[in-house]
């Protein structure tokens, strides 16, 4: 028994100490409390709220988010607006729609039904109107980088002045959390950009926090029920086991043998 | 399978049973004399069947909802973690199953190397095994091509170019197996059907596996034979079906904790973004199970003996009953070869550490260095030993302690009791 938990332990670190070598990253990321880690880690509402409108007034005017649907601002585990407020958000956008019945594509207000209206129309235009540069899709972006949401975080408030060795190319800046410090993205953020509803202060260090938590829901919606199920099964697991345990002491007991 | 007169009890049982006698292979399946040493080591056979219907049966599902299609199959997969019930769920232990899959085909494969589970009278099985192995990490690899993100794309194109290593004929086999000249739609919807086609394959390995063992029956940790059935052994139910069962809990703990709370910790960043043939990744890396034999490929300097290490790595385990010079099977008593075993544990864990790392400077040197000796624990040290090596006494039976007194005995019983 207790050379079997050192097994698992043995299994558990040579995985983890096996993926973390891929992870080696240079600059320390900026780190703060994650309301979504954990065990019982689920989003905080209000934040998710204020990320989204974070994105919307900010980072859709570039990035597009095109895995995620207006629908989904009112479901259960994301930022829960009301269907109302979902609709009225939804219907906030011009969608192009069609062919109708005179073969013409026409534009209406968005449904919920409608995916989120995408900045661009394709990688090209995004590409011609960021100096060559396409800002990426930000459905899944933490989960597609390195250090996720950390990462994340920190690069939105890593823009500083850039060492007098290194010199820029026209719209390019530095940050010292991007890969080799180069970034064709302007620091999106500066304190008030946006004009928090519920009366937060909008500092960078709040922006971000709120943007990134709702990039991590947005790449992660289910995130909240995993963490909820996760809970159940490994409790279930555990005591299947102890039971198991006891019934398999119990039988093996008729034989002259160590289990 | 006949060694026993089974008859059933019942009038249709008996109608039925002659004409097709399933009812005396469910009565060999749950009578099958077991040794009773068996410690935990052994439970992973088990496991590993539970693994692989987990991922016919994940594999399925998801196989309902994925669209396999250079321009769709990102998106569909994206579809599956939000908009399918339970999509996300399932996903996540197909993707985790696989890394559970060849976390215990490996402790599997070393207990077998440990205990020499592969010499006489089971060398069939065993290379029925290195076969079933053999087709995992090709199901594994094309799996991992499907999602089509970048690392998806950049590992295909990696491992098909491997091919162009052959002479004369490799870039006209590339060409064929990409069914174009790049990695493309034709590559994804090929990989996807052999994807789906190998698992079965598996299924019918794993069968003739199992048949292959119940001929002479488990190897054990005392590694000699056991009469059977005798006091030595116990019937397979209920006592090994509800050790594997209690063992099989223990690892879907652990697989449990990966797929609710660390599910993309085994996989790369770079597989969420979506495949682009204009951009290369920075490092391309397969997935942590093959790392080891990644490592031998790039520790040779020539393409095409980098291939030929890598291969040779693998099927070398396929003739090592008789590279295993030595008639004792169990390395409890086999004091010299228990030392050169850890090191090679040691030496494939340093070989997936370095196959994660840049191939240049130290790590190529050491990756040369735990190749060199990979190659040398099979080829040199296994041969030599089974002639020089001085083994300890092994006792008659399980139960019975050697002739002539007992202390050799006692110091395996101590021994063994080390490792179980």
């Amino acid at each position: 028994m207790k050379n079997l938990f050192k097994l698992f332990s043995i299994i558990i670190l040579i995985i983890t100490s096996n993926s973390y070598s891929f992870a080696a990253e240079k600059a320390e990321y900026l780190k703060t409390d994650w309301s979504f880690k954990g065990l019982f880690g689920k989003f905080d509402r209000a934040s998710l709220q204020r990320g989204y409108q974070v994105y919307t007034e900010v980072c859709a005017s570039c990035h597009s988010m095109k895995y995620l649907s207006y629908r989904n601002l009112a479901e259960p585990g994301g930022p829960e607006f009301s269907e109302a407020q979902a609709k009225a958000i939804a219907a906030s956008f011009e969608v192009t729609d069609g062919p109708n019945s005179d073969g013409e594509m026409f534009t209406r207000p968005g449904k919920l039904s409608d995916k989120f209206v995408m900045p661009y129309d394709n990688v090209k235009a995004a590409q011609a109107a960021n100096g060559g540069a396409y800002p990426p899709d930000m459905s899944v972006l933490v989960k597609a980088r390195g250090g996720g949401v950390d990462y994340i975080y920190s690069l939105l408030q890593g823009y500083e002045e850039a060492p007098s060795n290194v010199s820029l190319d026209d719209g390019v800046y530095y940050n010292k959390y991007m890969y080799g410090n180069k970034i064709r993205m302007a620091a999106p953020l500066s304190d008030g950009l946006v004009e928090y509803g519920d009366g937060t202060n909008a500092t960078v260090e709040q922006m971000s926090k709120d943007v990134t938590t709702f990039l991590m829901w947005s790449a992660e919606p289910h995130l909240e029920s995993r963490h909820q199920m996760g809970f159940k099964a490994i409790v279930y697991l555990i005591i299947l086991t102890v039971l198991v345990y006891f019934s398999m002491k119990r039988i093996w007991s008729r034989v002259e043998s160590e289990v | 399978m006949s060694d026993h007169d089974y008859r059933p009890k019942s009038k249709v049982g008996q109608w039925f049973n002659d004409r097709l006698p399933l009812l005396t292979l469910a009565n060999h399946l749950t009578d099958y004399p077991t040794p009773k040493n068996l410690n935990y080591w052994w439970t992973f056979g088990g496991i590993l069947t539970f693994c692989l219907i987990t991922q016919i049966v994940t594999g399925l599902t998801l196989a309902m909802h994925y669209i396999a299609h250079a321009d769709m199959a990102f998106e569909s997969v994206e579809h599956i973690m939000r908009d399918v019930n339970y999509g996300w769920l399932i996903r996540y232990i197909h993707a985790n199953g696989a890394s559970m899959f060849f976390l215990a085909v490996y402790i599997h494969i070393f207990r077998s190397l440990f205990y020499g589970s592969y010499k006489a009278p089971r060398e069939i099985i065993w290379i029925i095994g290195i076969i079933i192995y053999l087709l995992m990490m090709a199901a594994a690899f094309m799996g991992y091509v499907l999602p089509w993100g970048q690392m998806s794309f950049w590992g295909a194109t990696v491992i098909t170019n491997l091919f162009s290593a052959i002479p004369l004929v490799g870039e006209g086999i590339v060409t064929w197996l990409w069914g174009g000249y790049s990695v493309d739609n034709p590559t994804l919807t090929r990989f996807f059907t052999l994807h789906y086609l190998i698992p079965f394959l598996i299924l019918g390995l794993v069968v003739l596996h199992i048949w292959a063992l119940h001929v002479p029956g488990n190897n054990n940790p005392v590694g000699i034979d056991v009469k059977k059935p005798s006091k030595d052994t116990v019937p397979f139910h209920p006592y090994i079906v509800i050790k594997d069962g209690f063992a099989l809990l223990m690892f879907m703990i652990v697989f449990a904790f990966f797929v609710f709370y660390a599910p993309n910790i085994l996989g790369h960043a770079d597989n969420y973004i979506e495949a682009n043939p204009m951009v290369t990744p920075a490092h391309i890396v397969p997935e942590w199970y093959l790392l080891p034999f990644y490592a031998i490929l790039r520790s040779v300097p020539d393409k095409l003996l980098g291939v030929v290490a890598m291969l040779s790595a693998i099927l070398i385990l396929a003739v090592l009953p008789w590279l295993d010079t030595s008639k004792i099977r169990s390395a409890v008593f086999r004091p010299l070869y228990k030392q050169f075993y850890w090191i090679l544990v040691a030496d494939v864990l340093i070989l997936g550490y370095v196959g994660a790392m840049p191939a240049e400077g130290l790590y190529l040197l050491i990756a040369r260095v735990a190749t060199a000796y990979y190659f040398l624990h099979f080829l040199v040290i296994l041969p030599v030993l089974g002639i020089k090596e001085k083994t300890l006494p092994v006792p008659l039976s399980i139960t019975e302690p050697v002739l002539g007194g007992s202390p050799n005995l006692a110091a395996a019983r101590n021994k063994e009791s080390k490792i179980e």
